[in-house]
């Protein structure tokens, strides 16, 4: 049975960043990493929107699922954690805006269908990683979300160690984005790494053809 | 776009599963996990040998419905142990796999499983086929399939390395296993590993205590 439709594919699905976002805990910080890639349905609506927002100055959330819903929780608990940080009178724990991002999550959890990881840094607690799926709030040394999650769990369990380097988790969050991205179709692009510590978060961007190559490439 | 075994999608008995094959230096190593399961809810088998001997020197692991896998060996084996009557020799490893190749083209709307084919014999030594669902044969390094590979895509594209000696390519395979069989529900039970050389089809078992472990275990 072929479907006929007079119009595009993309005009009429959602668009989603079918995705694959990463994030990791070291000593002093975080690393947080994301591709690049928005589809709707086959086509590449965005090839590369940076998929990591900012929600305080070192505390950034990675964005999977519907990437309107994503976007829009996103903008909101930055409101909300600007305010809150204004009341406190000093900047917000990552414990804090991941608690935003949860009990928005939880209460539209039927309208919603956005995931994001939270990560930061704070001087309480220091480099922290957050889950907020479907309402949970969980703190993990490492979080992986996103479409092309599901392929590098295997990768991300053998090779993730306590106790890395914030040079170690950086290049293990780039192995397991170029990974990811090499079997998701809805996975690619660039990679977005931030590396958020007590200094402050930094940005970088690893280009299509800078991203590690593995044997079969 | 890779066949999904999904014990979900499967009628009756399902060897929702984890499979893969992987060419060394000298041989190959096919190997596989022990579950079979009805949906993801109840476990039939904790010890199903999902490794099929097809002939001395060539075994086909199974995944997708138990009861489609074992008529189609079950055919498969006659006509290769006919097939090398004829031919005065043992069957090639192509010839196994286009066998079970045949059968699930021409009936692949009954059938519901796909197969991994490895071997050794004489003129091109090692190999490593792929029956998929609708009856794609396809030759390469080292596969995997079943409903828990989707977990190690990532894993065995930054792991793999061609001309592997016996030991890495052992440790290669069980990582592979037991990390899919730790994150897919419908994969678990022991490893079964078969080490095909020129010389000999030997069967080895990882028990359950003996599985590898990883930094959250």
């Amino acid at each position: 049975m072929l479907e006929e439709s007079l119009q595009p594919g993309w005009l009429s699905e959602e668009v989603k960043t079918g995705t694959t976002i990463i994030a990791v805990e070291f000593e002093g910080g975080v690393v947080i990493g994301s591709d690049s890639r928005v589809s709707a349905g086959a086509a590449v609506v965005n090839r590369v929107m940076n998929k990591l927002s900012v929600l305080h100055d070192k505390i950034y959330c990675a964005l999977s699922g519907s990437a309107a819903d994503a976007q829009t929780m996103a903008e909101a608990v930055n409101y909300q954690l600007d305010v809150h940080s204004m009341e406190v009178g000093e900047d917000p724990l990552v414990r804090s805006a991941a608690t935003l991002v949860k009990s928005i999550s939880y209460k539209y959890k039927e309208e919603l269908s956005a995931h994001l990881i939270v990560a930061g840094w704070d001087r309480r607690g220091g480099g922290q990683v957050y889950v907020t799926l479907e309402g949970l709030l969980c703190r993990q040394p490492f979080a992986i979300g996103g479409s092309g999650s599901s392929y590098i769990y295997g990768f991300v369990d053998a090779e993730y160690r306590k106790g890395m380097s914030r040079k170690e988790s950086q290049e293990f969050v780039v192995n397991a984005l170029a990974l990811a991205m090499g079997r998701d179709g809805s996975s690619g692009g660039v990679a977005y790494v931030v590396t958020i510590d007590q200094t402050g978060a930094e940005e970088k961007c690893v280009l299509g053809n800078e991203l590690p190559t593995f044997f079969d490439e | 776009e890779h066949p999904k075994m999904s014990g979900s999608q499967v009628k009756g008995v399902s060897t929702g599963t984890t499979i893969l094959a992987v060419k060394y230096r000298g041989g190959v190593i096919i190997g596989s996990d022990s579950r079979a399961s009805i949906g993801g809810d109840y476990v039939v088998s904790k010890v199903v040998n999902k490794l099929i001997q097809v002939h001395d020197r060539i075994f086909c692991c199974i995944a997708g419905s138990l009861a489609d896998a074992q008529a189609v060996t079950k055919m498969a084996k006659f006509q290769l142990s006919f097939l090398s009557i004829q031919m005065e020799s043992p069957p090639l490893v192509k010839a196994a796999a286009s066998v079970l190749k045949e059968l699930c083209y021409r009936n692949k709307e009954e059938l519901q499983a796909g197969f991994i084919t490895a071997g050794w014999d004489k003129k091109k030594g090692p190999q490593v086929y792929t029956v998929s669902l609708g009856g794609m044969l396809v030759s390469q390094p080292f596969t995997i399939a079943g409903s828990g590979s989707t977990y190690i895509y990532g894993y065995v594209d930054a792991k793999y390395k061609p001309d592997m000696s016996r030991e890495e390519c052992m440790q290669f395979a069980t990582n592979a296993l037991a990390l899919a069989m730790g994150r897919d529900n419908v994969s678990g039970g022991i490893i079964h590993l078969v080490v095909i050389t020129e010389d000999k089809a030997e069967h080895v078992i990882v028990p359950g205590n003996k599985l590898p472990k990883f930094h959250d275990e």
